[in-house]
C-alpha cells in the first residue's frame, strides 16, 4: 500500500517538474541557426530534395553510422541470448491458412519491391534506408508467418549485413579522399536536382543502410521466432 | 502544437507509472515503449513551426522560399533513428525476459530475489 | 478543426495507454501499445514530419508488436514444456 502512494507521489513530482516546459516555453518563430544553415545551403550543396535525408546521411552521417552500429550490437545481443542449443525441435505452430499462404505468394514480391523503392527514393520523397529496411523486414515476417517450416539462411544474411556495412564505411573514407570529409556525398556528381540519379552518393549510401537495417531486423525477428527450447 | 507536447508528457508519465506499478516484466517493457512514444512526440512537436510544411522540396516549395516555409528537419532526423534504436532495444529486453523465464519459470519481479539481502 | 482532431486522438491515446498499463491480459496490453504507436504516426503527419510518420507506422505498430507476440509465444511454449 505504501508503495502505491510512493509511486503516485513520485509521478506527481515528476509531472510538476515537466510543467514549466509546457507553460513557460514560447514556441519558436524561426528555425534554429543550425537548421537555417541546413535548409538554406543543403539543396545546393548536396542536391537532395528531402532535407531530412541530407541531415541523416551527410550532415549527421557519423551519428547514423554509430546508430547502425548500435542496431548491430542489439541484434547480436538478441541472437546471443536466444541462440540455438542442439537440434531444432519439430515446429509446434499450427499450419497457416490457405488465404494467408496464397496471399503471401502475391504480396511478398510487391512488399519487397516497395521496400527497395522507398530506399532508392530516399532523397526525393519521404522515406529512406531505415523505412525501406523495415518494410523489407515486414515482408520477411509475412513469409515466416505463411510458411511454418521456412528457415532464414543465416550465412546470406551475415554476408549482406557485413558487406553493406563495410561498403558504407569505405564510401565514408572515400569522402575524405575525394571530397571535403568523412561521409561527404559529393564523391559522385550531384546531377540534376529532383531526379533519381542525383544528390551524389545519398541514394547509394541510403540503399546500403536499407540493406543493413533490413538484414539486422530480419536477424532479430528470426531469433525471436525460432521454435526450440 | 503545444497540445501534442502536453500529450507526449502525459504519455511519458503514464509509461513511467506502468513501469513502477507493475510487477510483470513484459508489462514493464510495454511501459518503456509507451515512454519511448511519448518522448518522440515531444521531440517532433518542439521542431514544429506554425503553418509550415514538411522539409521536402518540390514544385510546391522551391529552394528560394524553403527557409520561410519548412519545419526544422533536425528533430525529424533524430527521432527517425531513435525509433529504430527503440525497436532494437525493446527486442533485446524481450530476449532477456524470455531467457529469464526459461531459467526461473516466472516473469514476476517479486520472484527474483538474488539481489535481495 | 485540426485542434479538435488532435484532442480526440490524444484522448484515445491516453485511454489506450492507461488501459495498456492496467490490463491483466498481456496480449491486449501489447496490442494497445501498438494502437498508441499507430495513432502517434497520424500525429507526426499533422506535425509535418512524414519521414517519422512512415517509420513509426512500420516499426512502432508493425514490427514491435510482432516481436512482442513472438516473445509471448516463446514464453508460453516454455511454460508448456516444464
Amino acid at each position: 500500500m505504501i508503495k502505491k502512494y510512493a509511486v503516485l507521489l513520485l509521478l506527481g513530482a515528476f509531472a510538476l517538474m515537466l510543467l514549466p516546459f509546457v507553460t513557460e516555453v514560447t514556441p519558436f518563430e524561426e528555425l534554429s541557426p543550425v537548421a537555417q544553415k541546413y535548409v538554406k545551403d543543403g539543396p545546393d550543396e548536396l542536391g537532395s530534395a528531402n532535407l531530412v535525408s541530407s541531415v541523416i546521411v551527410t550532415y549527421r552521417g557519423l551519428d547514423t553510422l554509430g546508430e547502425v552500429a548500435v542496431l548491430f550490437i542489439a541484434a547480436a545481443g538478441v541472437g546471443f541470448m536466444l541462440r540455438r542449443k542442439g537440434d531444432v525441435k519439430k515446429s509446434l505452430r499450427r499450419e497457416a491458412s490457405g488465404i494467408l499462404r496464397s496471399g503471401t505468394v502475391f504480396l511478398f514480391p510487391l512488399v519487397l519491391l516497395y521496400g527497395i523503392y522507398i530506399f532508392l527514393h530516399g532523397h526525393l520523397t519521404p522515406g529512406g534506408g531505415f523505412q525501406g529496411g523495415v518494410v523489407i523486414a515486414s515482408g520477411i515476417v509475412l513469409l515466416l508467418l505463411a510458411d511454418v517450416s521456412a528457415k532464414i539462411n543465416g550465412t546470406v544474411l551475415q554476408w549482406i549485413e557485413s558487406l553493406s556495412g563495410a561498403v558504407y564505411v569505405a564510401l565514408g573514407v572515400l569522402g575524405i579522399v575525394l571530397a571535403a570529409g568523412f561521409l561527404d556525398n559529393r564523391i559522385l556528381p550531384a546531377g540534376e536536382f529532383g531526379r533519381l540519379l542525383s544528390a551524389g552518393a545519398i541514394p547509394l549510401i541510403y540503399s546500403l543502410i536499407g540493406l543493413k537495417v533490413g538484414a539486422e531486423l530480419v536477424g532479430i525477428i528470426d531469433s525471436m521466432q525460432k521454435d526450440e527450447l | 502544437m503545444t497540445l501534442i507536447t502536453i500529450l507526449g508528457f502525459i504519455l511519458i508519465v503514464i509509461g513511467i507509472w506502468g513501469m513502477l506499478s507493475q510487477s510483470n516484466i513484459i508489462k514493464i517493457i510495454i511501459g518503456f515503449s509507451i515512454v519511448d512514444t511519448g518522448i518522440h512526440l515531444v521531440m517532433v512537436s518542439i521542431g514544429y513551426l506554425k503553418d509550415r510544411t514538411a522539409p521536402i522540396l518540390d514544385e510546391a516549395v522551391g529552394k528560394a522560399e524553403a527557409l520561410a516555409r519548412v519545419v526544422d528537419p533536425v528533430p525529424s532526423a533524430l527521432v527517425l533513428t531513435a525509433i529504430v534504436i527503440g525497436l532494437a532495444v525493446t527486442a533485446l529486453m524481450l530476449a532477456y525476459a524470455v531467457k529469464l523465464h526459461e531459467m526461473k519459470g516466472s516473469l514476476d519481479i517479486h520472484d527474483l530475489k538474488e539481489l535481495k539481502w | 478543426m485540426i485542434t479538435v482532431f488532435i484532442i480526440v486522438l490524444g484522448l484515445v491515446m491516453i485511454a489506450a495507454a492507461v488501459l495498456a498499463v492496467q490490463q491483466k491480459s498481456l496480449l491486449s496490453a501489447v496490442l494497445l501499445a501498438g494502437v498508441i504507436s499507430l495513432l502517434a504516426s497520424i500525429l507526426y503527419l499533422v506535425l509535418a514530419a512524414p519521414d517519422v510518420a512512415m517509420t513509426e507506422a512500420a516499426i512502432g505498430s508493425g514490427l514491435t508488436t510482432i516481436v512482442f507476440l513472438f516473445a509471448l509465444n516463446k514464453i508460453r511454449k516454455q511454460g508448456k514444456h516444464d
